[in-house]
């Protein structure tokens, strides 16, 4: 071990004298600057700390000069954006749904907020441009399984759900016909065919006719009790129309069989205590305004 | 590795072993009901397997006095392999789990390679895996050489070494089992914890016994490091960790701690991870390796001084800007706030050592990628320890708090400077280790350079970029005054950024594995040097036996 103070040839600094396996140390002094920023940090630091909320007391604590509360500026912040968007909201709240959608100027703020409400609520199950899938109902083609369509209805299925656990819920429920035994399999094919032939006329030959009259018998002593003598459903009850083409489950031959079978009961959540009244009445407009181009 | 021991030695590590297969036993026992069982099973098997390798040389010719004369790099040899090991099966679950963000497909439908599951893989296997064994392999050769001593035993630094190697094995198996304590970097259960807690003071004990026995009148800039790195992290580690088992034959426990005074502990813990784990433990490499291979004193002994006791002191305090805005009190968060203000200039000045130790060795930057390895470790190192002062401002953390930003700024001190500086100081340790005159092939050495930079650029331009948007779409709003972007639209809107970000990630896997490749070759391969026997302890005498 050398304890040898040397002069460094490159930088003309002292070394410390210490030596570890080749490893020296020069003597350079700590340089001003980082002095200086020292300093600048420090200063800062005591500066903020006077100013703000920072040292423990017993059971309180150092207030700041400044005296602010994260909490109360949240708070303040929320009444602030409040306030701002009451300038539409209010009129949301109070009009009624014609005199909104007369309205271009406020349809404008229901386009702007229903984008982000309809994405981040409703999307994640009718897709982000509100077309649907495969068991969830596209709700811009016009046809609608609960209610008319109109913006009251809607409004009302957001606030209720459907199935959900709301207490005044919309309820609607298909019963297990061939899995509960209430038909066999040759009366389930019947019904099937015989629904099936209702949307695809052309699904009716000589070869198949006689299964499609016994499944119109079916259909009378079974299925007719909800969806009506001439299997045109009720929107009223949510109750789906069997003679069109529009298909939650699908339409096709197997899925008919496949419903009949199992029974269906879909389920949309209630969002009345999610949404606020404000909020379900944009969404509502909203998704109504998604399918005013529709037939 | 077993003719370093004596006959005893290899007894003692046997007697070892069965304690601790016995405890395996008892945990399988125990968890027979549960995934305790299958990790109880696992440390049998491990204890059976290495035990199997002793017990069948325990009749190998035994070492002589005379290795006392020289230094204990076995242990050193192991964990560079281990570490190299856990690099590439981390850093390969981090590219996975980066693509799994970018095509979600990729979990393949399995519990175990869910995100949730592999992500910790990841954070573990490259942090406890490879840093932790590069730690611990640098800093046995650092200690001795500095001290001018051998280790102060020969079974210890084993129990040491391959102790935290099962507590990463616990650790990564049980997160795909589901086990998890659900605290970031802090995952592994109560089982696993009480055995690093014995592993950590064995080392603790072992580091003091061979810095006591010093032929050395001061004691090291990088000793000090890696002392704060020991001490601190056993702290951390033991009151973080504080749990209650459900019952003995159960993985799952809970913390003691409540609410918000957990949320308080756990990141006083996370941050001082990265403070003393990850900062401290890997300036004490750069410390020893740097001014090693530039061949040039270190800038300024009292700069040392101020940096070191200005990080350990400042980085207590920080942990707190990690709850900004949250239910933790604000006075709590102005502490963490104002703490890591002032941390910068300690952090900078440890940089700024670094850096104007190079003096009069620039152009050995230019030629030498090992060396430029080390620079650039210490610019990101620079760089990263500002953006978290700047990112730990209240205002500024009100937009990047949970957005990819903070991925960011956590890779670019994670690839940047940890993996850069350890990637440096082990090529530098490698040849005169195995007593090679160089690397197997310096040109593998710069492909891994520029693969690795690259790699880090891309990354943390991709996190930074993704991050930026992501916190302004947050809080973009209309003009009626409502949230502008809904969060798929800010998914959508990071989905180029995160197929970068994989690519980045993968260039610098591409490197680790190159890196490997010329490490093996290295000590298979390398050419013999021709200058041997300097690296030697404190004349031979002054070392008694069974010292």
């Amino acid at each position: 071990m050398s304890e040898e103070v040397e002069v460094d040839p490159v930088t003309g600094e002292q070394t410390t004298g210490h030596e570890w396996n080749g490893i020296k140390e020069l003597d350079t002094a700590v340089p001003r600057g980082i002095l200086i920023f020292i300093i600048v940090t420090h200063l800062f630091a005591f500066g903020y700390w006077v100013l703000m909320p920072a040292f423990p007391i017993g059971w309180t604590y150092t207030k700041g000069l400044l005296g602010i509360n994260q909490h109360e500026v949240v708070e303040q912040a929320l009444v602030q954006l409040q306030d701002e968007r009451a300038s539409w909201t209010q009129k949301i709240d109070q009009l009624p749904f014609n005199e909104i959608q007369a309205d271009q100027a406020l349809m404008t703020n229901v386009r702007d907020s229903g984008r982000q409400l309809f994405g981040d609520n409703c999307a994640a199950c009718h897709g982000q441009d509100a077309r649907g899938r495969s068991n969830y109902p596209d709700l811009t083609d016009g046809d609608w399984l609960w209610g008319d369509g109109s913006p009251e209805a809607i409004a009302e299925t957001l606030r209720v759900g459907i199935n959900s656990g709301h207490a005044e819920t919309r309820m609607a429920q298909m019963p297990a016909f061939g899995r509960d035994a209430i038909l066999d399999r040759q009366q389930v094919r019947q019904a099937a065919l015989y629904i099936y032939s209702l949307s695809h006329p052309d699904a009716s030959t000589p070869e198949n006719i006689d299964q499609i009259e016994g499944g119109r018998t079916v259909f009378a002593d079974n299925c007719a009790g909800c969806h009506g003598e001439n299997a045109q459903g009720d929107r009223e009850a949510g109750i789906p129309n069997l003679t069109d083409q529009y298909w939650l489950y699908g339409g096709d031959l197997e899925t008919i069989i496949e419903t009949i079978h199992g029974g269906r009961a879909g389920h949309m959540p209630t969002w009345d205590e999610r949404l606020t009244p404000t909020e379900m009445k944009t969404l509502a407009l909203y998704v109504h305004d998604l399918g005013a181009g529709a037939p | 590795m077993i003719s370093g021991l004596t006959r005893d030695e290899r007894v003692q590590g046997l007697g070892l072993l069965a304690v601790v297969g016995a405890a395996g036993l008892v945990l399988a026992v125990a968890g027979r009901w549960d995934a305790l069982g299958i990790h109880g099973l696992l440390i049998v098997l491990c204890c059976a397997l290495l035990a199997g390798y002793v017990f069948f040389r325990l009749g190998d010719p035994e070492p002589t006095e005379e290795r006392l004369s020289r230094y204990y790099d076995d242990p050193t040899k192991v964990g560079i392999a281990l570490s190299m090991a856990w690099a590439i099966f981390g850093m390969f679950i981090g590219v996975w789990v980066a693509s799994q963000l970018a095509w979600p497909d990729l979990t393949f439908g399995q519990a175990w390679s869910s995100l949730g599951r592999l992500r910790p893989s990841h954070t573990t296997g490259v942090i406890f895996g490879f840093g932790g064994n590069a730690l611990i392999a640098t800093s046995y050769h650092v200690v001795q050489r500095t001290s001018r001593a051998r280790l102060a035993g020969h079974v210890s630094p084993w129990f040491v070494l391959l102790g935290f190697n099962l507590f990463c094995l616990l650790a990564v198996t049980g997160y795909s089992m589901g086990i998890t304590q659900s605290k970031e970097y802090a995952e592994p259960e109560w089982y696993a914890d009480i055995w690093l807690v014995v592993v950590w003071v064995t080392y603790f004990v072992l580091y003091l016994r061979t810095l006591a026995r010093r032929k050395e009148p001061h004691i090291y800039v990088a000793n000090w490091y890696y002392l704060a790195f020991i001490v601190v992290v056993a702290i951390l580690h033991i009151f973080n960790n504080l749990a209650v088992p459900v019952s003995l034959g159960s993985s799952k426990s809970y913390t003691i701690w409540p609410g918000v005074q957990d949320a308080m502990v756990q990141w006083w813990y996370g941050h001082n991870a990265v403070a003393f784990f990850l900062t401290a433990g890997f300036l004490a490499m750069m410390y020893y390796y740097l001014p090693k291979r530039a061949d040039r004193p270190i800038f300024s002994y009292r700069l040392s001084i101020l940096s070191f006791w200005g990080i350990t002191f400042f980085y207590m305090w920080a942990g707190s800007h990690h709850l900004h805005y949250t239910a933790l009190p604000q006075w709590v968060q102005t502490l963490g706030m104002t703490f890591s203000i002032m941390l910068l200039v300690p952090s900078w000045a440890s940089a700024g050592n670094a850096l104007l130790t190079l003096r009069g060795a620039w152009h050995k930057v230019r030629d030498d990628a090992t060396l430029r390895f080390m620079v650039v470790a210490a610019i990101f190192y620079g760089l990263s320890t500002f953006e978290g002062s700047f990112l730990a401002i209240r205002p500024v953390n009100s937009l990047s708090h949970y957005t990819d930003w903070t991925v960011g700024h956590v890779h670019a001190g994670a690839l940047g400077w940890v993996a850069f500086i350890t990637f440096g100081s082990i090529y530098t340790l490698v040849p005169s280790l195995w007593g090679r005159a160089r690397m197997y092939s310096p040109a593998l050495i710069e492909v891994h350079f520029w693969l690795a930079l690259a790699g880090t650029l891309v990354y943390v331009f991709a996190m930074w970029n993704s991050g930026i948007i992501q916190g302004l779409m947050w809080r973009t709003y209309t003009e009626s005054d409502t949230l502008a972007y809904t969060f798929v639209d800010t998914l959508v809107a990071m989905y180029p950024y995160y197929i970068a970000r994989a690519f980045g990630g993968l260039l610098f896997l591409l490197g680790a594995i190159v890196g490997s490749f010329n490490i093996w070759m290295t000590v298979k391969r390398g050419p013999v040097a021709v200058e041997a026997g300097r690296d030697l302890p404190a004349a031979a005498v002054a070392l008694t036996p069974g010292e």
